[in-house]
């Protein structure tokens, strides 16, 4: 990561006006968008787009002639080119044949792409952007640092400052009057242009139609009053039918900004009358800029089916706190890192997509139903691949993918933090390591790991075993949830062995790129967890429950290692998580707990691979209340932690940035008992309670469980 | 299905009436335009633009009537207007969406640049969904279809809602029970 990036990612974080509405919105955003949807099965409604949407993805070719045979039939010219700049050029030779002097421009997130305004305006044209949020950041000189809301990091007095230098008045910052402003000011330029820039929301190849969605009418505007309309359209927009427009119409507004319908929608097929009696020049230019080549990857093809609402940004617990300047260049937040990548260049990518930090979220609310997380994971493998580790990521890999080594290490590592531990915390580490003790104090390394404990377990001999999976945090230092874990199991009749070849589920370096690290990993683990006949393979941490489940055959499948995978899928079908398996046991009767007299209010965390990857999120509620507990449910509960594994080490301030917000939900609920089914979770957030002196105690499920165990 | 409508396009501020006859509604849109000071002055004028209902009225005695309520359109004269009037040709219940063939630019001058777009409806025609609309439009005979749902809005200025950036700041939707001509075929 660039120091300059980190640099922008400190200054964004202390700029509370930076993100102050942006913030705002994020918070409102979900329930608003829950509104909008009512009465919609969101589910159905995503799939059918996605389908419509992946059919013109591997159809590209033959919807692009089809679109542009019929746009021509109705009188329409259309350029179609791979390459800005012919589209740059394009765009300026209609200029120059018309002698246009003045050009107004509707939002349009493709001509921003091929930065066409700079362009036009050195060859001495004038381009106002009409879109108001477009308007303002073109007056400041910035690009958008949000796909629908391009001027969120700005403050009602920014824009009273660039409007009354661009109209030398001197105004105040109450927004109708600024509203009123941009609508008098760029009213003139709407009826003085020679020519009217768009993008386009939709193409139909079937009829040749364009589809213009906007709120504040500027869009109407741009392709009525100039004589001449261009419209610039990357071919992704392409559907091929007339109908497939209702699916994306729904989602789009809805998705967007929580509306049922923009105020206006425009449906242009061909020119229409201009208000002189002419026909409307029109030009559709279909740029591709590599989006034939993303349709041909077998992996990112998936991303052509974006309907640019943003709504991955919206719930993005990072770029909420960041803004789209840090988290993205032309195109912000999840998708964008994408996008740069493939219309910019994977180099691009290289610093934002370190800024993903793997929650899933994005991906639970995707109308395109794009595993956008995924695809960030990918672009991280290829970047790894593409130019190599760090040196300092490479020795940390060297070292967990030698178990001997791995765990000689941290055994010695018990002994040496024994200067910096203060209950079972390490609050403060010298030095550079300081950063990682500012915000969150730090679980001590155990003094014997769970796997020599577990020796002196006796177990119960029985026909149905599990193994139990400890993963690294319940290993080496809470060995108190691998302990209630086993109690629970004990208590069910059920014998758990610690197969002792286990170690680390590989997923530090498999979020990191480094899949040829976490394939050793993988098939480590398989060969140790198989070895015994066992029921199940049992995890407490919902992040190697995923590994197992998922991770190993996905990180074999992309290395091509096919002859792991037999015995990889085996220990799939035989992973399970903690709270799903005790779900079960006790809805068979063999397990019960000690209902308290007067249940114990507590609050309960989400973790992000347990609700998005595993969907279980009922079932830890379900026990906790058998257990006597009853659920005060926090604002957000299932908004990262902003523990991420390796992400606390690697962006260490916006980790905190998040903890922050967490604690805060935590205290508003008034509880002081939290649960959460992750040993990572427990970790940042019960150190993060005892750096901010909160008197919160923050337990695993598990050990909630053994509590009350009848 | 008209209160459906009526309860989707209020809650993005559109204004919504209903008349039982078409004079019924004559009557209302002659005392609105006199109440928001229609006159035959720049900046107060109205433009009323084709369309089955105007097609029936007798404009001399109605430019008598209000003055400065002009049948004729023109750029400039649009440009300049306080009220535009036009009829649509389907209503869309489940978001209160009105949909017109947009194809003469007159019926998009009249409700995209003046201050105040009066448009007109037929209770009958009021459709459950977009789907049902969209349906009523060939693509190969309209070349811009446009939907219009509330006036213009944007909330681009720290996500704060305000209505009438570059379009209408008011849209009033006059719905007519008594069917036109032109749905006596």
């Amino acid at each position: 990561m660039s120091s300059q990036f980190t640099q922008s990612i400190a200054e964004a974080l202390r700029n509370p006006k930076l993100t102050g509405a942006l913030g705002k919105f994020s918070e409102a955003y979900r329930g608003n968008r829950a509104q909008a949807y009512a009465g919609i099965d969101f589910e159905a409604l995503r799939t059918l787009i996605a389908e419509r949407k992946a059919y013109a993805a591997s159809h590209l070719e033959a919807l692009a002639a089809e679109f542009a045979a019929n746009a021509r039939a109705r009188g329409a010219k259309v350029f179609r080119t791979g390459d800005p700049q012919q589209v740059r050029e394009y765009v300026l030779n209609v200029a120059r044949e018309k002698g246009a002097r003045a050009i107004v421009k509707s939002k349009s997130m493709a001509s921003e792409e091929i930065h066409l305004n700079p362009y036009l305006e050195k060859e001495g044209l004038s381009v106002s952007e009409t879109d108001l949020g477009e308007w303002i950041v073109q007056l400041a000189g910035q690009r958008p640092s949000h796909m629908v809301l391009p001027a969120i990091h700005m403050t009602k007095e920014d824009v009273a400052g660039l409007f009354s230098k661009e109209i030398n008045e001197r105004l105040s910052s109450d927004i109708p009057r600024l509203v009123n402003v941009a609508r008098q000011e760029l009213r003139s330029r709407f009826l003085n242009a020679d020519i009217g820039i768009s993008g386009a929301n939709i193409a139909v190849a079937e009829t040749g139609s364009l589809v213009l969605v906007t709120n504040e009418g500027n869009a109407r505007l741009v392709a009525t009053l100039p004589n001449t309309h261009i419209a610039i359209v990357g071919i992704e927009k392409l559907v091929a039918l007339f109908e497939d427009i209702l699916p994306v119409l729904t989602a789009l507004p809805r998705s967007a900004t929580a509306q049922l319908l923009t105020s206006y929608v425009s449906i242009i097929t061909g020119p229409a009358p201009n208000t002189d009696g002419t026909l409307k020049d029109l030009h559709i230019v279909l740029m591709d800029n590599r989006r034939s080549e993303m349709a041909e990857d077998p992996q990112f093809r998936e991303a052509l089916q974006c309907i640019r609402c943003a709504s991955c940004l919206n719930v993005c617990p990072v770029f909420r706190l960041v803004g789209g300047h840090v988290f993205g260049k032309v195109y912000t937040g999840g998708i964008g890192t994408i996008l740069t990548a493939w219309f910019d260049a994977l180099k691009q990518s290289e610093d934002i997509q370190g800024l993903c930090i793997q929650c899933g979220n994005c991906r639970e609310f995707c109308p395109g139903n794009i595993d956008i997380p995924g695809l960030i994971l990918e672009l991280r493998r290829r970047l790894v691949v593409e130019q190599g580790q760090s040196l300092v990521q490479k020795g940390i890999f060297a070292v967990v993918n030698n178990r001997r080594l791995f765990h000689t290490m941290l055994r010695a590592a018990s002994l040496g933090q024994k200067p910096f531990v203060d209950g079972g915390f390490i609050r403060h580490l010298p030095l550079f390591l300081s950063t990682f003790t500012r915000d969150r104090s730090l679980p001590s390394i155990a003094p014997a790991p769970f796997r020599d404990t577990f020796r002196k377990i006796p177990q119960p001999r029985s026909e149905e075993k599990a193994a139990l999976y400890a993963g690294c945090l319940i290993d080496f230092a809470y060995t108190e949830i691998g302990e209630a874990v086993v109690k629970i199991l004990n208590r069910a009749g059920i014998e758990v062995v610690f197969p002792e070849g286990q170690t680390c589920c590989g997923a530090p370096a498999r979020y990191s790129g480094a899949y040829e690290v976490a394939a050793q990993n993988s098939i480590d683990n398989i060969r140790a967890l198989l070895e015994q006949d066992v029921k199940w393979v049992v995890t407490a941490c919902p992040t190697c429950t995923v590994a197992l489940k998922q991770e190993f055959i996905g990180t074999l499948e992309s290395l091509g290692r096919h002859e792991a995978l037999p015995e990889a899928r085996r220990l799939a079908d035989k992973a399970v998580d903690f709270s799903w398996l005790v779900k079960q046991l006790v809805d068979e009767g063999r397990l019960s707990f000690r209902d308290g007299e007067a249940p114990l209010p507590l609050t309960y965390h989400d973790s992000c691979h347990l609700k998005r990857t595993l969907h279980v999120s009922g079932e830890p509620r379900d026990l906790l209340r058998r257990a006597g507990h009853q659920i005060v449910e926090m604002f957000e509960s299932d908004i990262c932690c902003g523990m991420g594994g390796s992400y606390t080490l690697k962006l260490p301030e916006i980790s905190a940035a998040i903890l922050h917000r967490k604690l805060h939900n935590i205290e508003a609920t008034g509880v002081s008992e939290v649960a959460a089914d992750c040993p990572g979770c427990v970790m940042q957030i019960r150190g993060g309670c005892d750096k901010k002196g909160l008197a919160v105690r923050v337990k695993h499920t598990a050990e909630r469980l053994a509590e009350r165990l009848e | 299905m008209f209160e459906q409508f009526k309860t989707r396009a209020e809650a993005v501020s559109a204004e919504v009436h209903r008349f039982a006859t078409r004079a019924q509604a004559l009557d209302f849109i002659l005392d609105f335009l006199r109440s928001e000071g229609i006159a035959d002055q720049p900046g107060a004028y109205a433009l009323w633009a084709d369309g089955s209902f105007a097609a029936a009225l007798d404009r001399k005695r109605l430019a008598a009537q209000v003055p400065g309520l002009r049948f004729e359109i023109t750029r400039d004269l649009a440009a300049g207007a306080r009220a535009g009037i036009s009829q649509v040709d389907w209503a869309v219940a489940q978001t209160g969406t009105l949909l017109v063939d947009a194809t003469a630019v007159e019926q998009r001058l009249v409700s995209s640049l003046p201050p105040i777009h009066i448009a007109l409806a037929e209770t009958g025609r009021i459709l459950p969904d977009m789907a049902a609309g969209l349906a009523r439009f060939d693509p190969g005979r309209c070349a811009f279809l446009s939907a219009i749902t509330g006036p213009s809005r944007t909330a681009d200025i720290e996500r704060v809602l305000t209505i009438g950036v570059h379009g209408p700041k008011r849209l009033i939707i006059v719905f007519i029970d008594e069917a036109g001509e032109a749905d006596h075929q």
